[in-house]
């Protein structure tokens, strides 16, 4: 990878020696340098997990606030500054278990943020249990008898709730996923990554070579305006099919805020009338 | 009968009846003619039937505290008067329709519905009964057209006129009675009265969030704390606003420190239940030092207990909410004015010390009605200390004061870094135990500026006194008239308006007392074991009540004499 304004010196990496959140921190400091984002400008807001350390490793400013939390933090600081470009970043635990809610919410609302699910079907942090995406029958410490829990599907849940924006990538395609999370961050609205990723210390079954074999890319002539076809790609018994799954332009959370109709001054910027506020006490009279 | 000074009117009946509608008109017609007025309701958790009641005083002189004492009833159904059966005495004068109550109370008989019927339908029978209230307390009937006039404009004129027809025949009957029956009612006016504001204290609160700057709230809605939420709703475009209804308050609060990271001046309001979902939230606001205002009305637990009532009991849920250590500070208001000032000032307060502060109300407080002076406006200021960064910027740089200047992202050519891990002055993650206890330091440094900074509770009576009441948040008003009625020399309250950290006085105010009594609304004195902790003092006396119910300022009377 060729250097960037968005790499970081002296820092001390938590992920182990190949693991796949190494290539997708490359992936998106090319793509956001690609697309002429400054560092001030970017705010990653993540949780708790490998893959919310990312932003601890480039140049960006970050909240790193609670598990499973990021994506309404996100919503609130596009929605107060929408200037900023804003990135949620996290992984299957944190996005999909611990902030499922949010997850559901947030496509309701529609803010401009991109949101990057880094999807290794188990926790690694807290070592090796299954996480909402761990495949039935996965066995771990604690699901001794293998996973029984029908694993969450990120992509048909996003196009059920008529998302802005639906794609999934594999961490091993730099190229082809960089690609993607471009798009995701130039589309106006909520734009879900989920980025299939092997877990090389905890995950034996979903590895490099799996993901390889299971997986597969849209071709040219898919349509992801088309809902439906969308929704049979997202539940495909043939493989997990990767690229652009579904979009649906809309008017995004912030365009929807009477605050911004007629006036695109970030909020926080705004004086405060105290006129206006004698003339409403008075009305108490 | 014969009512000096002030008289004492509640209206009961099921939920839907238009009770809310009453309270409104009654109060705002008084204290157009020039009376204090102070109202309280009670009600069920349920949108219709049930039993619900407001209490309207009208007085002479300063009031803002429930009685039990009825001088007028008003029941609108049979209900009311099981309802309110411990409350009716031999001097409650009962004005209802004699065929509907079927009761062998003696009861002063107004057909309500049938009057409002000869003014077109039954649907005016509510004006029926305030233009008999009027009419009983002589108040000018211009004033009441007036306030119906204000009150029902949005429905149109033909709803208007039909109000008054059928107000106009109330107050005959009113008047009729005064002049028939052996009643005189004589509350000499105050002048200055009709140029007090008449609001509750979610009005208060949502003024003070509006003067303090808050320009973005989140909230899941949760009695009593929706109030607050629906207001600042309703003043979001005047005052260029964000409001979001979040999925669960896990987001709420989570919303607001995003916010507040982005340059916003962030609040949320819930109640306990909702409160404690946000712990987590609080701890995270300690942690990354992001300022944060919280509402929280507070209704009795455990659970759902009496989701519509009223309690104090969360104070220690405010105080120690969110794990780890960090500082926060507490006020409770017990008057519209200090809600107004306190909400301002927690802004403030939170930005420049970059904590979480906690507003504690409850149910009783939110929901009441009081007459105030006109708010002070003069010294209000919103001006936040957020700064401009420079490319070497850090978030968490260490100072003396434990506050580092704050940037935002987007304002300067700084990066700013919040993390909830320990973090180094760049906001990076990191184990490092002297960066630890450098940073926990920090963070607990700010605890002093707060002590600092407290507000000093309020002194009620004289300062030569040998017992001593001590109270907080929504007992203010209760525990004075009582006092007030009590009438000794040798005995004050003090009340507290900031919980938490205590001032520094406290134990001062304490030891000069030779008797100190306690007066909460909970069952186990949570603010008496807060200033136990701070001071080692034990009240000799502790009157508590953990009913739902707010203290009447009878039963406070009694209590602190016996």
């Amino acid at each position: 990878m060729s250097t960037t304004i968005f790499d970081k010196q002296d820092i001390d990496i938590a992920w182990c020696p190949g693991c796949g959140n190494f290539k997708i921190l490359d992936m998106l400091k090319a793509a956001l340098s690609e697309l002429g984002i400054s560092p001030q400008n970017l705010v990653v807001v993540s949780g708790i997990g490998q893959a919310p350390k990312t932003p601890h490793y480039f140049n960006t400013n970050m909240f790193n606030g609670l598990h499973g939390r990021a994506l309404p933090a996100a919503t609130a600081i596009k929605a107060v500054n929408p200037g900023l470009t804003v990135i949620a970043e996290g992984g299957d635990g944190d996005m999909y278990g611990e902030g499922g809610n949010h997850f559901l919410h947030t496509i309701r609302r529609n803010p401009d943020i991109t949101h990057i699910v880094h999807n290794n079907m188990v926790y690694g942090l807290t070592k090796g249990q299954a996480s909402p995406t761990s495949p039935l029958g996965f066995k771990t410490p604690v699901q001794v008898d293998g996973v029984v829990s029908e694993p969450v599907n990120p992509m048909a849940v996003a196009i059920a709730q008529n998302a802005s924006f639906v794609a999934r990538a594999f961490s091993g395609d730099v190229e082809k996923t960089k690609e993607i999370v471009k798009k995701a961050i130039q589309h106006k609205g909520y734009a879900l990554v989920d980025i299939l990723q092997p877990c090389v210390t905890f995950n034996k079954i979903n590895t490099f070579k799996w993901f390889k074999d299971n997986s597969y890319y849209l071709d040219e002539s898919y349509n992801p305006r088309d809902r439906v076809k969308a929704f049979e790609k997202a539940i495909d018994p043939a493989g997990l099919a990767l690229g652009i799954l579904y979009i649906n332009e809309k008017p995004s959370f912030e365009e929807n805020l009477s605050v911004y109709a007629t006036n695109r001054e970030p909020v926080y910027r705004r004086k405060r009338s105290i006129e206006t506020l004698r003339q409403v006490i008075s009305s108490k009279m | 009968m014969n009512l000096k000074k002030e008289v004492s009117i509640v209206i009961c009946g099921e939920a839907g009846q238009g009770i809310q509608s009453i309270e409104q008109i009654v109060s705002r017609t008084a204290k157009s003619a020039g009376y204090r007025v102070f109202s309280t309701s009670e009600f069920m958790s349920r949108i219709r039937g049930g039993s619900n009641s407001t209490e309207i005083r009208i007085s002479s002189h300063e009031i803002g505290a429930y009685v039990d004492r009825i001088d007028i009833l008003i029941p609108l159904n049979q209900d009311a008067l099981f309802h309110l059966q411990n409350r009716i005495s031999d001097e409650t004068l009962i004005l209802g329709e004699r065929e509907i109550l079927k009761s062998g109370r003696e009861i002063i008989d107004i057909p309500f519905s049938k009057i409002a019927s000869e003014a077109g339908s039954k649907i005016y029978a509510n004006s029926v009964a305030v233009g008999a209230i009027c009419g009983l307390l002589k108040i000018e009937f211009s004033l009441f057209e007036e306030q119906v006039k204000k009150v029902y404009a949005r429905k149109g004129d033909e709803i208007v006129e039909k109000n008054i027809e059928a107000g106009k025949k109330g107050y005959t009957k009113g008047a009729d009675l005064l002049a028939s029956k052996d009643i005189r009612i004589d509350i000499g006016a105050m002048d200055r009265a009709a140029d007090l504001l008449l609001m509750s204290g979610a009005d208060a609160v949502a003024f003070g969030a509006i003067a303090g700057g808050c320009n973005f709230i989140a909230s899941y809605p949760m009695s009593p704390s929706t109030a607050v939420l629906t207001l600042l709703a309703g003043y979001s475009h005047a005052f260029d606003s964000i409001v979001e209804q979040a999925e669960d308050e896990i987001a709420a609060i989570n919303m607001a420190l995003g916010a507040s990271y982005a340059g916003a001046r962030a609040m949320v309001t819930t109640s306990g239940g909702g409160f404690a979902l946000m712990a987590e939230g609080i701890s995270l606001a300690g942690m990354l030092e992001t300022p944060v205002v919280i509402h929280l009305g507070q209704r009795p637990g455990p659970a759902t207990g009496l989701p519509t009532r009223t309690e104090q009991a969360d104070l220690e849920l405010a105080l120690y909410a969110g794990h780890g250590e960090f500082p926060r500070a507490i006020f409770a208001p017990g008057t519209v004015e200090q809600a107004f000032s306190l909400t301002h000032r927690a802004f403030g307060l939170a930005d420049t010390c970059q904590v979480p502060v906690v507003i504690l109300t409850d149910q009783y407080f939110i929901d009441s009605n009081y007459a105030a002076p006109p708010l002070d406006l003069k010294n209000i200021s919103n001006d936040s200390s957020v700064v401009n960064t420079s490319g070497d910027y850090k978030r968490y740089v260490v100072t003396a004061s434990g506050v580092s200047p704050r940037g935002i992202p987007g304002n300067g050519e700084g990066l700013v870094r919040v993390d909830s891990d320990e973090h180094t002055e760049e906001g990076l993650i990191t184990e490092s135990g002297e960066v630890r206890k450098s940073m926990v330091e920090k963070r607990m440094r700010k605890l002093d500026l707060l002590k600092n900074d407290c507000v000093a509770p309020t002194l009620i009576g004289p300062d030569t006194y040998s017992t001593l009441v001590v109270c907080w948040g929504s007992n203010f008003h209760a525990v004075k008239e009582a006092l007030f009625i009590i009438g000794r020399n040798d005995m004050a309250a003090l009340h507290f308006s900031q919980v938490y950290p205590l001032h520094t006085q406290t134990a001062d105010y304490l030891n000069k007392a030779k008797r100190t009594i306690l007066v909460e609304n909970n069952a186990t004195g949570q603010f008496g074991k807060l200033i136990k902790l701070a001071t080692g003092l034990e009240f000799d006396k502790k009157i508590l009540k953990y009913t739902g119910a707010p203290f009447s300022v009878e039963e406070l009377v009694r209590q602190i004499v016996e």
